[in-house]
């Protein structure tokens, strides 16, 4: 019991911590879960933040289920996840019920209307960094553009798009295997 | 059943969105535009919260939608109906870790994969931009009004920010809410919102 207690701790620590999310969150979990308890080594953490960045969902999730399971199996996996989501869920909580209250006064809509265009910067800039990551060709741009468009465009579920998109990674992958 | 189609739609969020926090962003959007929950300003205020608070994007993100739609029930289950795939899905690769990490059809799968999570961001990315950077009531049937479609005030704002979150040494490793911060407070001063 201590141990579940200490892995729920530990991660609400990391998920406090991270500000940011992704990326942000590995120099935090290298000194919280690798120095400080000791819990995995060094090339086990990279091993898991790589495949928690590439398997579905929220990065940090993924790699707290990781190093749960690997402490205390399939219930340690889900109380370290519960940790990593438990600050956000009292402060935004918090937070989203004072904004929802003062949400009508003049100088609060002024300022998230400031706020949006930087939101809209920010998001621009996430898109340019992904981009040199993942349009590494020809065929990966096509890739980027035509779900560019058609996810503009089309009101369809984004759920359509990485199904087809995955299939459409493994038949190009495949093609280039053969001919090779 | 609110509860029950909240869950499942997060649950097909955590599912399918592949990149982290920021790959939810197009499946929150669809929600919103399929259900009515809430606009895509408002998703946008949310979005903007959620970076300036402790926690990552992705859950604060989704804790925060669910507060919107459903009250406090409403902000764990979206968070809890989010992490459940991520849960199973890494309990089955943790057991399989080795054959995961050197199978080629999952390597080839992300090939296709990376592209298109980077395209659905930028898909999203510009529905905001047009949300919030261009005046769509000047488009009518009658024609375009050219002088007041575009947004200037947050056009130059934008501007101003592209340049010192890309190009400018000192500011560009500055943290995301130091720029919300000041983006709030010229919001105010020129008056944004237009009230």
């Amino acid at each position: 019991m201590k141990k579940y207690w200490e892995l729920f701790i530990t991660f609400a620590k990391v998920g406090v911590m991270t500000f940011g999310g992704g990326m942000a969150m590995l120099p935090i979990l290298q000194r919280e879960i690798m120095e400080n308890k000791g819990w995995v080594t060094e090339d086990e953490l990279t091993d898991y933040f790589a495949i928690g960045q590439c398997t579905p969902g929220i990065i940090a999730v993924n790699t707290a289920t990781f190093v749960g399971q690997k402490l205390c199996g399939a219930l340690g996996g889900i109380v370290a996840t519960l940790g990593v989501v438990f600050p956000s869920l009292v402060i935004i909580t918090i937070l989203a019920g004072l904004i929802n209250n003062f949400s009508d006064l003049a100088w609060v809509q002024n300022a998230f209307a400031g706020i949006q265009v930087c939101v809209c910067v920010l998001i621009l800039n996430a898109v340019v960094k992904l981009l040199k990551k993942s349009v590494v060709d020809k065929r990966t741009l096509v890739i980027f553009l035509l779900v560019l468009a058609g996810g503009y465009a089309l009101n369809v579920s984004p759920v359509v798009f990485v199904v087809l998109s995955a299939l459409a990674g493994i038949v190009l992958k495949q093609l280039e295997v053969k001919k090779a | 059943m609110i509860y029950l189609q909240l869950f499942w739609e997060f649950f097909k969020t955590g599912l399918f969105a592949v990149g982290g926090g920021m790959a939810t962003l197009p499946f929150l959007s669809h929600i919103g535009e399929s259900t009515g929950w809430y606009t895509q300003a408002q998703l946008m205020n949310m979005l903007a919260v959620s970076e300036s608070t402790p926690g990552p994007i992705g859950i604060n993100m989704a804790t925060y939608v669910g507060f919107t739609v459903a009250g406090v029930p409403g902000a764990v289950i979206a968070t809890l109906g989010e992490v459940t795939p991520s849960i199973i899905v890494i309990l089955i690769i943790a057991a399989i870790l080795q054959q995961f990490r050197h199978n080629k059809y999952v390597e080839f799968a992300f090939y296709g994969l990376r592209p298109a999570s980077t395209g659905l961001i930028g898909a999203a990315c510009a529905g905001v931009i047009v949300e919030t950077l261009i005046n769509t009531a000047a488009v009518s049937t009658a024609g375009v009004d050219w002088a007041s479609l575009l947004k200037w005030q947050g056009l130059i704002l934008a501007a101003i920010l592209l340049v010192f979150t890309n190009w400018v040494k000192p500011t560009k490793k500055w943290h995301p809410i130091i720029f919300i911060g000041i983006s709030a407070v010229v919001g105010i001063v020129f008056r944004f919102g237009g009230v």
